[in-house]
């Protein structure tokens, strides 16, 4: 059993497709949504939690390849300039999951990137502007 | 028993001298108590790193040939106010770029001047007899200008409240991105490492009193804009609200943006991160026990800032071990809390403080002239039109 956390964009053709139900179904995946982004006839952006078997995750993934799913590993789509950083926590008053907070006695900043879902946020928090995230 | 400015100097220059920073002598306090902590410590180290608007620079350009009286200034595309003598102008903090909006600021092109970056200068003046030259484009830097220093009319406020949001809609202010139905509170002060929250009734800073500004020397110039010391404090006497503040001066050529960034807040503008450290001398039993303050001990009050108006309700008041706790329980909820300035950096300018004067590189000041220790706040009442013209 493992998680992974991918974003996933859809070309036109395969938007209207029953790809999660087929996950579920076939790879027996359980496939959590945390974000979706669907503009009518555009490309179709999802940010999903594959959890399951191991293996049958890394067939999944080449199945949603093999329909033209472009899959991404979502830990790469926050960027956070640390060198820069100066732990001020303005960034942790908007992140509702708690990707980002404030540790130990020296209260510094720490983003864990598992529990990012690409709300994107902490971008406009950041009054250095040192976030980037891509959705 | 008692221990003066004087006597504590000439330990710093026998490398006699015993420092700590104000979070440290909170453990001390509390462990041995105030008498043997005076008997102990000579000198405690403050430190806050925040966003402070009422901030900014004087530059001296120098003069160009034919000399030019600016009257309008830009620099990164950011106006400055220049409506002084020929070529002195002021960058204030809050300024936006012309061309970058919120962005790019007053703030940032503070920082880039300390990082020794090239500034693109573009002035214009309406000529005269003794300042022909009418408009001027070129590169200021550091090494460029004449004197340039920080001279930031509002800093190291002694507390400050804590923002929320009852309304149904995010909110953008200076006090950051405040969530929808209580969503979230926002504070802003370093708490037990605050520079003024461990002096509370100024007893010894004062106007003239050397600082650790921005990573290099400064001192006070005088008190600060909004100064304001008759509010409700503690039993101790420690403000609950927003109460002292202070005026800082400092060589800007000899600052770090380590300790200096510029800095916006989304949709609400720019401004300026301003790190500042004050010693404060163990002079008595008195002021080891003020020193001595701690977090759970130093409260500030919260309100909703979704109510537009200039008294807002107070919704409560919790201490600073809780608001660093991540969330307070208040109105019947949880809700979780965020600071807006940097207590890593706080300490760490407290540290920086505290190894200079070990080291023997910085001397104490005794106050030219003290701080008002009363005062209140007056306020703008807007006018009336009454035919055709304003009325007060
Ligand atoms: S993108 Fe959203 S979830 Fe991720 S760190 Fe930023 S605020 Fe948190
Ligand atoms: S808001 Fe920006 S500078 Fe402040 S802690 Fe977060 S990432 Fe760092």
């Amino acid at each position: 059993m493992s998680s992974k956390r991918v974003v996933l964009t859809f070309p036109p053709e395969v938007v209207e497709q029953p790809v999660v139900a087929i996950m579920v179904k076939q790879y027996e995946i359980l496939t959590n949504i945390l974000r979706a982004q669907v503009h009518e006839g555009e490309v179709g952006r999802m940010l999903v939690e594959l959890e399951g078997d191991t293996k049958k995750i890394r067939a999944a993934i080449k199945y949603l390849k093999e329909i033209g799913v472009t899959v991404e590993d979502a830990i790469r789509d926050i960027a956070l300039d640390e060198s820069s950083c100066i732990s001020c926590g303005a960034c942790t008053a908007v992140c509702v999951p708690g990707a980002l907070s404030l540790h130990g006695e020296e209260q510094e900043l720490l983003l864990n990137r598992k529990k990012c879902i690409l709300c994107g946020f902490c971008v406009d928090a950041c009054p250095l502007q040192l976030i980037k995230v891509k959705f | 028993m008692k221990r003066t400015v004087s006597e504590i100097n000439e330990k710093i220059k026998r490398g006699k001298v015993v420092v700590v920073r104000a979070d440290e002598m909170t453990e001390i306090v509390r462990q041995e108590g105030a008498r043997e902590a005076f008997e102990k410590v000579d000198v405690v180290t403050t430190g806050t790193f925040g966003p402070m608007c009422s901030s900014g620079a004087f530059l001296n350009l120098g003069q160009s040939d034919p000399p030019i009286k600016m009257s309008r200034v830009w620099l990164n595309d950011v106006p400055v106010c220049a409506d002084l003598a020929a070529v002195d102008i002021y960058i204030g903090a809050t300024a936006i770029s012309e061309k970058a909006g919120m962005n790019y600021g007053g703030g940032h092109v503070i920082q880039d001047f300390v990082d020794g970056k090239s500034i693109r200068l573009r002035a214009t003046g309406y000529g005269t007899d003794c300042y022909p030259r009418r408009e001027i484009e070129t590169y200021i830097n550091k090494e460029t200008v004449n004197q340039a220093f920080l001279f930031n009319p509002r800093n190291a406020y002694q507390n400050y409240s804590c923002a929320t949001n009852g309304s149904e809609r995010a909110l953008y202010t200076y006090m950051g991105i405040l969530l929808p139905k209580f969503g979230n509170i926002t504070y802003s002060s370093a708490g037990q490492l605050s520079p003024l929250l461990n002096d509370p009734y100024y007893r010894t800073v004062g106007i003239g009193t050397r600082v650790f500004l921005c990573g290099a020397e400064g001192y006070v110039a005088w008190q600060g804009t909004q100064h304001k010391p008759s509010v409700k404090r503690t039993k101790k006497g420690f403000p609950v609200e927003p109460a002292g503040s202070l005026a800082l001066t400092g060589d800007l050529k000899k600052m770090s943006s380590r300790f200096l960034r510029g800095a916006r807040f989304h949709r609400y503008g720019a401004t300026l991160f301003v790190g500042v450290g004050i010693p404060v001398p163990v002079l008595d039993d008195e002021m080891a026990s003020f020193t001595g303050v701690g977090d759970d001990e130093l409260e500030t009050s919260v309100f909703d800032y979704s109510e537009q108006k200039r008294s807002r309700r107070k919704l409560g008041s919790v201490t600073y071990e809780e608001l660093r706790s991540g969330k307070v329980e208040l109105l019947g909820k949880s809700i979780p809390t965020a600071p807006l300035s940097s207590y890593k950096v706080a300490r760490e300018i407290a540290e920086t403080l505290k190894s200079w004067i070990a080291k023997g590189d910085f001397f104490l000041t005794e106050p030219v002239q003290p701080l008002p220790v009363e005062g209140d706040l007056k306020v703008l009442e807007a006018g009336r039109r009454k035919g055709g013209q304003v009325v007060q």
